[in-house]
């Protein structure tokens, strides 16, 4: 040791070294994570909105000779509103470019807003169409390589008159998955992930928290009980692929189950969600001091009154909290889900537990490998819509944990 | 549905009942009763419902049986062998037929025939909604006359009624073991029904890996190659990068958080930390494909090196930094479960801050840090979504990690995903990387449990 003090120095440089790195290898992450988080905002921002045009209809539109009410061509007055509200008579070039201003599904909502009104209105009418997705993209980013010159020139005019604008789109929530961009919506998506999570509930936690409290309570130590403890640790860990492979060979194979259904999703999801319940569940039992078993069997109850009556009531919190944070992964999860074909272009809504469906990670997903913006776009909103519900799940068990939960 | 309102009403009758008659019976004061009326309203309600699900899994094994012997009856013979169809889709179809008239089966059934069996299924199929339900109360009802008469004041209904509980606990448990053994019983079957058509030697050692040649009816199996090395080591390589990525991040994290950060600040980053574990992989797998990817390809450019479209650090990355939160966790408790006298003791003899650590704290956690490492390794072997949405489909023998390599997991979802026939080598193929898959993980686990467990020993 040439010079302690100069060793000393060194040392203590080492020490603000080594927090520095630890430091940094914190900070990385939680930079990593909040990038994530960000950058899906902003992505995902835009798909929640939509530009709408407003066009004024009134009963001359109705009774023109080119609309009859036996058998009425929305898409034919869809194009005859547009004409008139812009103050043109299209040329046949034109024709083709107007409709395509307007998403696909325009004169449906069109006819369905007629419907509505009484046969012969009055006073005129305001009607807002969804734009398509092109000029939806142009109005947004001001991206117009896809836009014709008419098409500029005519939402210009749109411009000037206030007829378009920006509004919150509802169909995006109301409508299943579909090739359109301006049609495809989470709903459906939505449903099938809620049908599929009852499915798990109900199978995960009474027989997670019944092979917790006998584990935990019950069983003696023995053989059994030591191999089916290491089972379910095991299957904690084991890949969540291989619960599909488990699932198409039992319940598609053998029980012979509807493929694609919630159910099946719902068994095999279940399947992985319990290991995770037991061992929350045995924890929150585990905690649960021993003074209140003394005293319980003190005043005479039995082995099975002590658990019934005051043990299980007091570890429920802490199990409800375990059972929410693997109801939350169980969500997020795509991969056995795919396995059992629960990754399929569904329009309809779900609206039974055998129906095929989809789950919202399954549609992220499908519309991943879409190139469109609009569908991009679409990603990244059901991307926040799934974050913001695994958020508020994983705030929830933190509330439980907190409010209920005693501290012994 | 039914089933469930059946089987919760006759709980709710018979727990009545026997309550009732245990205060009927303690009002008569012949003698006090050894347990509460409520124990005798549970005994006879859990006998109730064992009959009636006993006798609904029976009427459900018989009743459909039953009904295809009357179908079979109604054909005439030799039907089915002429008509090439099964029965169970004979059935399928006239069932179909029930609900849409228009159906292909008048080309094969003459039209009174087939009304003929209309009928008879449908008759069957009322008799399959309406009669176990009738079936279910009966035999509750019978076994209620058995159990019923056993309730007197000298019964022990509580100690029955917990026995009886406790046995359905042990069945509960017992669930994971059933998961396990069907986990193994799936995969080697099905895995050996792969190996008979493909010799088990070509599959462990084989360097080719190209399972889509084998699609087509008139190709023979064996113009598919599948040699599994490929994937394995493109397995392996992205979980080593994805691993050397997490393992020191993960441990240093968990040594800022622990050592360094002030309590205060320590409950806030926790959860977030969490948070990055808790945000799904299909996510993480789009970051990857579409931000990370064309990032690495753009610098690849710039530095003049080629990057595959869909490399494998892409995946490994993001795949790294997911699994972080994970070694950081375990090592955490791997950290405080040290006993604080050897903290002191280093301190005592004079050790700054960062030598206890690494000299003293990492050492003896390092069992606990080695356990966490191995279920982190086993994790990334078995993510699915990350590399499936990242990484590439072609099976390259290569140790480049800018190169495009596929892993068991991708491989398992293209084979078993989209339109393909069930019995195909592809499919089976499929099982049999799955149980390759579950025995690398079993291995890993089973050793890191033991590790954890022996550490936990060591120190309580």
């Amino acid at each position: 040791m040439t010079n302690p003090k100069k060793h000393l120095k060194k040392r203590l440089s080492r020490e603000k070294r080594f927090r520095f790195v630890t430091f940094l290898s914190l900070a990385i992450p939680i930079t990593f994570l909040t990038f994530l988080v960000g950058h899906i905002f902003y992505q995902a921002w835009p798909a929640f909105f939509h530009h709408y045009i407003d066009l004024e209809i009134n009963a001359a539109d109705l009774q023109s000779s080119s609309f009859k009410e036996s058998n009425p061509d929305y898409r034919l007055l869809t194009r005859q509103l547009l004409e008139k509200n812009l103050e043109i008579t299209a040329t046949p070039q034109q024709r083709r470019e107007l409709p395509r201003m307007l998403s696909p599904h325009a004169s449906d909502d069109l006819a369905i807003t007629l419907e509505k009104l009484p046969s012969s209105p009055t006073t005129p009418y305001i009607v807002s169409l969804p734009t398509s997705a092109i000029i939806d993209q142009y109005m947004t980013t001001g991206d117009n390589s896809k836009l014709t010159a008419n098409q500029q020139q005519w939402i210009a005019a749109l411009e000037t008159q206030e007829k378009i604008n920006r509004a919150f789109d509802t169909s995006f929530w109301q409508s299943g998955d579909s090739r359109e961009p301006e049609e495809a919506g989470i709903w459906g998506s939505i449903m099938g992930s809620f049908l599929t999570m009852i499915i798990t509930l109900l199978l995960s936690l009474p027989f997670g928290t019944a092979a917790a409290l006998y584990l935990e309570e019950f069983a003696k130590k023995n053989f059994l009980s030591r191999l089916i403890e290491i089972n379910i640790n095991n299957l904690a860990a084991v890949p969540s692929i291989i619960f599909g492979l488990l699932g198409i060979v039992v319940f598609l194979g053998i029980f012979g189950l509807p493929r694609s259904s919630p159910l099946v999703g719902g068994m095999v999801l279940a399947l992985m969600t319990l290991p995770v319940i037991i061992i929350a569940a045995r924890a929150s039992l585990r905690a649960i001091p021993n003074s209140i078993r003394q005293a319980a069997l003190a005043v005479g109850a039995s082995h099975a009154q002590v658990i019934w009556h005051h043990v299980f009531p007091l570890a429920l919190p802490g199990i409800l909290t375990g059972t929410i944070l693997g109801m939350a992964r169980a969500l997020g999860e795509t991969a056995p889900l795919m396995m059992i074909g629960m990754i399929a272009f569904i329009v309809d809504i779900p609206s039974g537990f055998t129906d095929p469906s989809t789950v919202l990670p399954a549609q992220i997903f499908m519309w991943s490998d879409l190139q469109e913006t609009a569908f991009v776009e679409k990603t990244y909103a059901a991307i926040l819509v799934l974050i913001v519900f695994l958020i508020m799940m994983n705030l929830l068990a933190i509330i439980i944990r907190q409010r209920v939960e005693k501290k012994w | 549905m039914l089933f469930l309102f059946v089987v919760i009403f006759l709980a709710i009758v018979f727990y009545h009942w026997g309550s009732q008659k245990a205060i009927r019976l303690q009002k008569n004061k012949i003698h006090p009763l050894t347990a509460r009326p409520a124990y005798h309203g549970l005994y006879l309600a859990t006998w109730a419902i064992t009959a009636a699900l006993l006798s609904l899994f029976l009427s459900n094994a018989i009743l459909p049986w039953l009904m295809y012997k009357k179908i079979q009856a109604t054909l005439p013979s030799g039907f089915l062998e002429s008509s090439g169809l099964s029965l169970d889709t004979l059935i399928l179809r006239i069932e179909q037929s029930l609900e849409k008239p228009a159906s292909n089966l008048s080309e094969i059934l003459s039209t009174d025939l087939l009304e003929k069996l209309q009928t008879t299924l449908q008759t069957w199929l009322n008799i399959q909604l309406f009669l176990p339900p009738m079936i279910m109360l009966i035999a509750a009802g019978l076994t209620s006359l058995i159990t019923k008469r056993r309730i007197n004041s000298h019964f022990k209904a509580r100690t029955i009624v917990e026995k009886y509980t406790q046995r359905l606990l042990a069945v509960c448990a017992s669930v994971a073991v059933a998961i396990t053994i069907g986990i193994v019983a799936s995969l080697v079957l099905e895995a050996w029904r792969f190996f008979e058509r493909v010799p088990i030697s070509d599959f462990v050692f084989g360097l080719e890996w190209s399972p889509q040649t084998a699609l087509r009816a008139d190709q023979t199996g064996s113009s598919a190659s599948f040699g599994v090395i490929p994937v394995i080591l493109g397995t392996f390589m992205i979980m080593i990068i994805a691993v050397g990525i997490a393992a020191p991040f993960g441990l240093m994290s968990a040594i800022y958080m622990t050592e360094y950060l002030p309590p205060r600040y320590r409950s806030l980053v926790k959860p977030i930390l969490e948070l990055l574990a808790g945000i799904p992989t299909v996510v993480y797998g789009y970051f990857a494909a579409i931000i990370v990817a064309p990032l690495l390809r753009d610098a690849g450019n710039w530095l003049g090196i080629d990057v595959a479209a869909e490399s494998a650090l892409a995946a490994a990355l993001v795949m790294g930094m997911m699994i972080i939160p994970f070694v950081a966790s375990l090592s955490d408790d791997a950290l405080k479960a040290v006993p604080s006298s050897l903290r002191d003791g280093s301190y005592a003899l004079g050790a700054t801050k960062s030598e206890t650590i690494c000299k003293v704290l990492v050492p003896a956690a390092l069992p606990g840090i080695i356990g966490g490492v191995l279920l982190a390794i086993s994790r990334a072997i078995g993510e699915t979504m990350i590399v499936v949405m990242a990484a590439g489909l072609a099976a390259n023998l290569t140790i480049n990690p800018l190169d495009s390599v596929t892993t068991v997991t991708v491989q398992i979802t293209t084979l078993l995903t989209g339109d393909q026939e069930f019995n195909s080598s592809k499919t089976l193929a499929a099982f049999a990387l799955g149980l390759i898959l579950f025995l690398i993980t079993l291995v890993l686990n089973i050793i890191s449990l033991w590790i954890l467990a022996r550490y936990r020993q060591k120190y309580d």
